[in-house]
């Protein structure tokens, strides 16, 4: 067993985990290491190879695999470790890390810790489809890893349940690649995924997408055979009659993100249920004093420059957490219209970053921050909409600090 | 020939169906739009709809069997996959570097394919 000292150590080297370590080691921290199971770096970005990362951030729209290498390069300049090929089992609450690589166990010691693990895709057993087990059945992801990466195409005729973003960009990527897309089915009366790519991806390619439908059935014997799919009324009952049997074989689900925490979870860490992240402060730090977390295992993201300048943050406190006080804590609730908010917690005053999702599309709306039925902070927005993500930041006074009452996030 | 045309508008999420009427020269909004800018959005869309191109080439004796690749510009729409088919018959030899032209004038457009990954040689 090796033993080591760090005074950041990072877990999870892609766009989040690479931002925090960057802006960790600018902001004082002199040993950071970056942790990370695969044999690269950058996580999911070097199969996204599509554009659109980083206009906000840089003004010009990057690929996914450029997007990190500017962030490898950067962590490089700055002489961060990155450990490929390492597997964090634990950490416990003296933040003591340990790992396991090809030299064997690895002890890692560290002043703070960064959550930067990503997410997981959820499968078809969170949909709950009946029906066979057949080969020819990929989440998104998956499909996309063995596309950009191995060169393997999962299959000729191709469907895809859920209208996320990384399904959408995958019924444009198996059209380029000679696939048949015969639609994709979304269960929500409006798409899961982004605008743009709602018109780039399947509109351009007519491909056909299918709102309040669900897949019903799975049959195939070896491979997959025929998937049925349905429409659905608005308590997501089947409509009888509306079954329509579709041939394909193969279907791709995109069904959203799971925040990846097992490691977080064991700790003792306290998970929101809604985001399925860790519940942080203004200062994204976590249950356990000096463990940050930041990227989409915080919050799932849809936007990377968003993720980055939000993870830059988390290194940044990690990196000085001894100025980090702490005065009173107040919870941040969702209200009306809202599902989640982060941070879900606030422990000083000032100026202070939201990041929120709603639940619905809608139009002409306002945010409002309320204080015991008293409206703290309000800002106009002329859409909603659940895809895009909505930050901001708003100035909590002290008082409401001194007085200990919750404060409630909606839309009206 | 006058062809009238529903575009969906990316400006923002509203996602207003702009209904449009053009000759190929010639442009009008018809109804639709919500603000000004879906007006330049759909102009854009009705006679000149380009897209960026990304896709994959094959590599040989790479770390990896693909490099990714994308176009310079935004290549017009009709020319997607004549492109795709010129960037398909292509077969790099590793290491290639982020930013190597891959292809030149792709199928005619003036508009250069260049990697957009580093992929190393394979050590044997």
């Amino acid at each position: 067993m090796t033993t080591s000292t760090v005074d950041v150590a990072v877990i999870g080297a892609g766009p989040a985990g690479l931002a925090a370590a960057i802006s960790a080691k600018e902001s004082g921290a002199k040993n950071v290491i970056v942790l990370d199971r695969n044999s690269w770096l950058g996580g999911i970005l070097p199969q996204c190879i599509h554009d659109g990362f980083g206009v906000i951030e840089t003004g010009s729209s990057m690929t996914g695999p450029e997007y990190a290498q500017m962030y490898i390069n950067m962590a490089e300049k700055q002489k961060i470790t990155l450990l490929c090929e390492t597997m964090v089992l634990s950490f416990d609450k003296n933040l003591t890390i340990t790992a396991v690589n090809k030299n064997g166990l690895q002890k890692i010691k560290t002043k703070s810790i960064i959550l930067s693990m990503g997410c997981r895709e959820r499968t078809r057993w969170f949909a709950m489809i009946p029906g066979d087990r057949p080969s020819g059945i990929f989440t998104a992801g998956v499909a996309q890893a063995f596309i950009n990466l191995y060169n393997i195409m999962p299959g000729k005729n191709i469907l895809i349940l859920g209208s996320g973003d990384v399904g959408l960009i995958m019924a444009r990527r198996l059209k380029f690649e000679g696939a048949n897309v015969l639609g994709v089915v979304e269960i929500l009366p409006f798409p899961s995924g982004l605008p743009r790519n709602v018109v780039q991806c399947l509109d351009d390619y007519d491909t056909p997408l299918y709102l309040n439908h669900t897949v019903t059935y799975i049959q195939g014997r070896e491979r997959l055979e025929s998937v049925t799919i349905a429409q659905i009324d608005k308590n997501r009952k089947v409509i009888p009659g509306t079954e329509r049997k579709i041939k394909c074989d193969t279907l791709l689900l995109s069904l959203g993100l799971i925040p990846e925490n097992e490691l977080a979870g064991n700790t003792g860490i306290n998970i929101d249920n809604t985001t399925g992240g860790p519940i942080v402060n203004q200062f994204l730090e976590t249950s356990l004093p000096g463990v940050f977390a930041c990227g989409n295992c915080l919050q799932v993201y849809d936007l990377v420059d968003e993720l980055s300048s939000d993870a830059k943050r988390a290194g940044a406190n990690a990196a000085q957490k001894k100025n980090l006080k702490t005065e009173k804590t107040i919870k941040i609730n969702p209200g009306k219209g809202v599902r989640y908010v982060v941070p879900q917690l606030i422990t000083v005053p000032g100026k202070t970053h939201f990041s929120l999702r709603v639940i619905k599309p809608e139009e002409s709306k306002r945010i409002i921050i309320n204080s015991g039925g008293k409206e703290v902070f309000s800002k106009k927005l002329a859409w909603v909409n659940p895809a895009n993500m909505i930050s901001f930041d708003a100035e909590i006074p002290n008082e409401i600090l001194e007085k200990e009452q919750d404060l409630e996030v909606c839309l009206a | 020939m006058t062809n009238e045309k529903k575009i969906t508008c990316i400006v923002c999420p509203i996602g207003c169906k702009i209904l449009t009427k053009t000759d190929g020269t010639h442009f009008e909004v018809l109804n639709g739009n919500k603000c000004k800018r879906g007006v330049e959005y759909a102009r854009n869309e009705a006679l000149d709809p380009r897209r960026m191109l990304t896709t994959t080439v094959l590599v040989k004796n790479g770390k990896w069997p693909l490099v990714s690749v994308k176009s310079t510009k935004p290549v017009p729409k009709q020319k997607i996959f004549e492109v795709l088919k010129e960037i398909k018959k292509i077969t790099l030899a590793a290491p290639v570097t982020s930013g190597q032209v891959v292809l030149e004038n792709a199928a005619g457009t003036k508009i250069d394919i260049v990697s957009t990954k580093t992929i190393t040689k394979i050590k044997k």
